[in-house]
């Protein structure tokens, strides 16, 4: 039997309704457990002396001071940890080409940016550990730092691993068509260069592990703030020398991850390494300078592109040319060439062109290490092809709607497979346009623009059009060699009172997760969300899982629990049918109650069903099966990746004199399958626009030349603030998709992914008139300026 | 970071914490609002410390009509700034410039004292008690002494006030009739510290201008206010423009600052009522 989602009366319908989050409670009332909330007996702290230099040799090491320090316990250098702990080295073999060094926990000989771990402190207290820590004393003998990535190839430039003959972590060129007769016989060609910032995550809550070594046992559990469990427990199992039955990884509350959670930091390896040695616990909890300097960071791309159509504004070949500068070290498991890799992959998405050529240079430089951020590259693969698109079409004096509806693939035409190789099953960018014309009124927004123009008002509409990456399957990491679920599981079982419990692989980090699960297992099973315990991120208790990233929770975990819930549905009814001596096809489960499915008359509750299966088995036929516990994996097989599609628009005000952008609003319409619950997904969207309008006006991490961090704290990183957002307005297209029951895909990137590009169209349809340009992100007002030429120096 | 404190003391009266600071051997700062040094403290900034916290000593908060000036104790917070009706009547700049000043939670505890002591050339009240002429009351081991705004700020957190010495209150003179106060600024976001501030002061005497985030120290724009006073807008910018040295740093650039500074004072100006200086 199949749930007939289109019937929103049907009985149970929890499944895309808003239902409150089973966690907010505790969450509002203060009873969160994040890691740093945890002490443990005979607990210790560990803090780290980080290198203050981009690049230097390291020499000898001067413990004398800080050991002498009260309440340290013991201090570690790389040296100490290498014997215990064995280096990493992230590459994936379907990313042909990808190098990089093995990674230590501590630098060993080397340091390769600033803030890398040198020196491991233990104390009594975090206070007494930096006490220590700023004791300690390195010599460092510098080396030349490579801090420019364009010119990181260069002859005359140092290579950082000299082992690896270049700086050339990774270089992909992909081309389709005949892109050079395509630009020669255009009727017009539009070129840009583009710039995406460096920028981090901040999560509210900093990095955070705590880890316990039980030498009686052999047993290791590891608290921490991370998005995939079971891939830390993999880690931690490989590189320490544990089997992997032996290593059990909790993640109870987290705050927020945006992708950050989701990578192996020598420092949180370190902390494991040394709770092993020491047979104690250890706690590390980053602070926010450490967040800046050791978090991955992400989306410093420089890009040359261009676009050639034709009179009609016919899309026909696309070039673009993506470097991007990843650090000292591609970052484990993942690789810091997956970024550059997106771009490749996901830039024309939208269109249905012929001709395209994308390259991606990954070089390493001597800063922070770079990976996967929440939309991995699709902020800067939307920005360039939205980016050229209006320019393609302010050059043929077409209106940028009408530009993209000539070129959108039809929604009739899936399924298509894309100039860069990207299968899409079905997506509805028309539709989805329609109704975003209809949100936004564009007609009337235009006639606004004008006549504020007359009051010398500089106002921009902006489109952005884009695609989105989600349900990832083994193509994206597991082909490569790592050891990174795509599958995800859930168990569902009923207890002797007829409440539901459901152990989940994908994990809750704020964004919703455990909301999402209850209802599903609540219509699965039929009972009420409030009857359903959701457990998440516990290594020793869920089923095997991917956790949560890539949009994959609601699309993969909501999957395995539907399919887990609608097993014990049918164990359930198999044993009422039994006991009631029914035919199991005439039962169904309401609201926690055997109901005779057609006339809806209750025939007995789950609690008296638990009661006989738990506690009088005997009273049953011998050979009636009562197993009210049922797991469940799910896995996509027939696409390597759940495509969404969406378009985001933006509206906003240019002051010329001050450079200064105020947005007045944002809408976006996104196509994210089956909506499971509204607000959930609204959220999700609106939290990803700010991000994305952070990206565009306001992140920006700066290095000198010499490779120092120049803004370690939030007062001089400026991320997105309430008072400066707009009034967001969501709207949803569905196209379900056909992998699974459920028809869910990702939601969790989709705002990341447009708003900046959104927002730089609107920026540069303000400007227009003014002959002005932006494409450097973030567009502060003095770069708006600049381009204004505004400003002598 | 854990901050790294080299003790802690609470002051029952400003005697009293003059004699703690006395008795600091240069280790003493003085701990008000905490908005600023606590920060610095939690990233070991600022280390070893021997805090003295005057926050409990009563008489220092408030604000008073005293004559023709208006007195506000140094423990005054910005939020009480902000919505005292004697402050909007007889200091409007003051008001304004609450509005500005960082988040609620910090205009909560900050106080005004603090703000003038620590003399971040990039916060508001040291520029607004430049434009309105303030005058700085402080208390030292030698004695009260009352410094004049123009001579207290000296360098970037560093003022005329010698070590020991705690400053009490502020006085500032009475707007008299159709007197303006304009405060103008520019920020990356609502709350930041500007990139560019300036405050605007017209009485029947002249104008004045005082400027903050565009060097080491605000600064009282003499040039420009001798051009405004004559009527002359452009060559009040253009004055303006060559008395200010800004720096240059990850927000913003010198000459972006510089050009923003003009700006503002054009925006100041056209908000005048009446008949443009």
């Amino acid at each position: 039997m199949t749930i007939p989602f289109n019937n929103p009366d049907r009985p149970n319908s929890y499944i895309g309704k808003t239902v409150p989050r089973p966690n907010a409670t505790k969450l509002v009332q203060g009873r969160g457990r994040y890691v740093d909330d945890i002490v443990l007996p005979r607990m210790l702290h560990v803090a780290f002396s980080r290198s203050p230099v981009a690049h230097a040799k390291i020499g000898t090491i001067d413990l004398d001071e800080a050991k002498a320090v009260k309440g340290v316990v013991r201090i570690f250098t790389g040296a100490d940890l290498a014997e215990v702990c064995t280096p990493w080295v992230a590459v994936l073999a379907h990313l042909k080409g990808l190098k990089s060094p093995p990674e230590h926990p501590l630098a060993v000989d080397r340091a390769c940016w600033v803030g890398e771990p040198v020196v491991a402190v233990v104390a009594t207290t975090r206070a007494a550990a930096e006490d220590a820590a700023s004791l300690v004393v390195v010599d460092y003998e510098e080396l030349p730092a490579v801090t420019n990535t364009m010119t990181a190839l260069d002859k005359d430039t140092p290579v950082i691993h000299p082992e690896l003959g270049d700086n050339l972590a990774f270089r992909r060129l992909h081309e389709e068509g005949d892109v050079d007769a395509a630009f020669a016989n255009a009727h017009k060609v539009v070129f840009a260069s583009f710039r995406t910032a460096r920028h981090t995550g901040v999560t509210l809550e900093p990095r955070s592990i705590l880890v316990d070594w039980n030498p009686a046992e052999g047993q290791m559990t590891a608290y921490h703030a991370t998005q995939a469990p079971h891939m830390m427990q993999t880690v931690f199992a490989k590189h320490l020398d544990i089997p992997e039955s032996r290593v059990r990884v909790i993640c109870g509350d987290v705050g927020g991850s945006y992708g950050i959670k989701v990578h192996v930091y020598p420092d949180e390896v370190a902390t494991a390494a040394i709770a092993k040695v020491l047979g104690r616990p250890i706690k590390f909890i980053a602070d926010r300078l450490e967040s800046f300097s050791t978090d991955i960071h992400a989306r410093d791309h420089e890009i040359e592109a261009k676009i050639a159509v034709d009179a009609d504004g016919k899309i026909l070949a696309i070039d673009v040319d993506d470097w991007t500068g990843i650090g000292p070290y591609s970052v484990y498991p993942r690789t810091s060439a997956i970024e550059g890799n997106q771009v490749v992959n996901l830039c024309g998405g939208p269109y249905d062109f012929a001709n395209y050529r994308a390259q991606t240079t990954v070089v390493f430089q001597n800063k922070t290490p770079t990976c996967q951020y929440r939309a991995v590259g699709h902020p800067i693969a939307v920005a360039i092809t939205e980016g050229l698109v209006d320019m393609a079409a302010a050059a043929i004096g077409m209106d940028p709607v009408e530009i993209r509806r000539r070129n959108m693939y039809p929604d009739d035409a899936y399924p298509v497979t894309s100039p860069a190789k990207m299968k899409f099953e079905g997506l509805s960018h028309h539709a989805s346009m329609d109704k975003l014309m209809e949100m936004m009124d564009y007609d009337a927004l235009r006639a606004d623009q004008a006549e504020a123009r007359k009051r010398g008002k500089y106002r921009g509409i902006g489109i952005a059009s884009f695609i989105e990456l989600t349900n990832p399957s083994p193509f994206m990491y597991g082909i490569g060699g790592a050891r990174i679920s795509a599958q995800d599981g859930c168990t569902v079982r009923m207890d002797p009172d007829g409440s539901v419990v459901a152990l989940s692989g994908v994990t809750e980090q704020g964004q919703g997760t455990e909301a999402m699960l209850s209802q599903v297992v609540a219509e699965g099973v039929g009972v009420l969300p409030s009857q359903v315990r959701v457990i998440t991120g516990d290594t020793q208790v869920t089923p095997y899982g991917g956790g949560t990233w890539a949009s994959r929770g609601a699309g993969i975990g909501g999957e395995a629990a539907l399919q887990a819930a609608r097993a014990l549905r049918g164990s359930i009814l198999e044993v009422a049918a039994a006991m009631l001596q029914a035919d199991a096809g005439q039962l169904d489960i309401r609201n926690g109650q055997i109901v005779d499915a057609d006339s809806g008359e209750e025939r007995m509750p789950l609690e008296e069903l638990g009661r006989i299966v738990y506690f009088r088995g005997d009273t049953l036929p011998k050979d009636l099966p009562r197993e009210l516990v049922q797991t469940r994996h799910f896995i996509t097989m027939e696409y390597p990746f759940a495509f969404t599609n969406g378009v985001q628009a933006s509206y906003l005000e240019v002051d010329t004199d001050t450079g200064v952008v105020t947005l007045l609003k944002h809408w976006c319409v996104e196509d994210c399958g089956r909506v499971i619950n509204p607000q959930l997904v609204d959220e999700q969207v609106r939290g990803g626009i700010v991000q994305g309008l952070g990206g565009a006006l306001y992140e920006e991490i700066h290095y000198d030349e010499d490779g120092q961090l120049l803004n370690g704290s939030m007062a001089d990183y400026l991320v997105p603030m309430a008072a400066e957002m707009p009034d967001m307005v969501v709207g949803h297209v569905e196209t379900p998709t056909k992998e699974s029951e459920l028809g869910a895909k990702g939601a969790g990137e989709a705002g990341t992914a447009g708003a900046p590009a959104a927002v730089m169209n609107a920026i540069n349809d303000a400007l227009r008139p003014l002959g002005a340009q932006m494409t450097e992100m973030p567009f502060t007002p003095e770069r708006i300026l600049r381009a204004l030429g505004k400003l002598q120096d | 970071m854990k901050a790294s404190a080299g003790g802690y003391a609470r002051a029952e009266s400003v005697g009293h914490a003059v004699q703690l600071l006395a008795a600091s051997d240069g280790q003493g700062r003085v701990l008000a609002g905490g908005q600023s040094l606590i920060a610095a403290m939690n990233m070991r900034l600022s280390v070893g410390d021997l805090l003295v916290d005057i926050s409990k000593i009563s008489d220092l908060s408030g604000v008073a009509v005293e004559g023709e000036t208006l007195r506000i104790g140094a423990l005054t917070r910005h939020a009480q700034i902000g919505s005292d009706p004697l402050v909007k009547t007889h200091a409007p700049l003051l008001t304004d410039a609450v509005s500005h000043i960082a988040h609620a939670a910090i205009r909560n505890r900050g106080t005004i004292g603090g703000a003038l002591a620590h003399a971040d050339p990039a916060a508001e009240f040291p520029a607004c008690a430049l434009a309105l002429g303030a005058t700085m009351h402080v208390e030292g081991p030698d004695g009260p002494r009352a410094i004049a705004a123009e001579d207290f700020f000296e360098e970037v957190f560093t003022t005329a006030l010698s070590e020991g010495e705690i400053l009490t209150a502020i006085t500032v003179p009475f707007a008299v009739a159709d007197e303006e106060q304009i405060l103008e600024e520019v920020a990356r976001r609502s709350g930041d510290y500007a990139l560019v501030g300036l405050c605007l002061v017209k009485r029947s005497a002249g104008h004045r201008i005082a400027l903050f985030s565009v060097g080491p120290k605000p600064i009282l724009a003499t040039g420009a206010m001798a051009a405004l006073d004559a009527g002359d807008l452009d060559a009040a910018v253009g004055a303006l423009s060559a008395e200010i040295d800004p720096p240059s740093d990850t927000q913003a650039s010198a000459a972006y600052r510089r050009h923003l500074a003009g700006v503002l004072l054009r925006r100041a100006v056209a908000r005048l009522k009446g008949d443009v200086a």
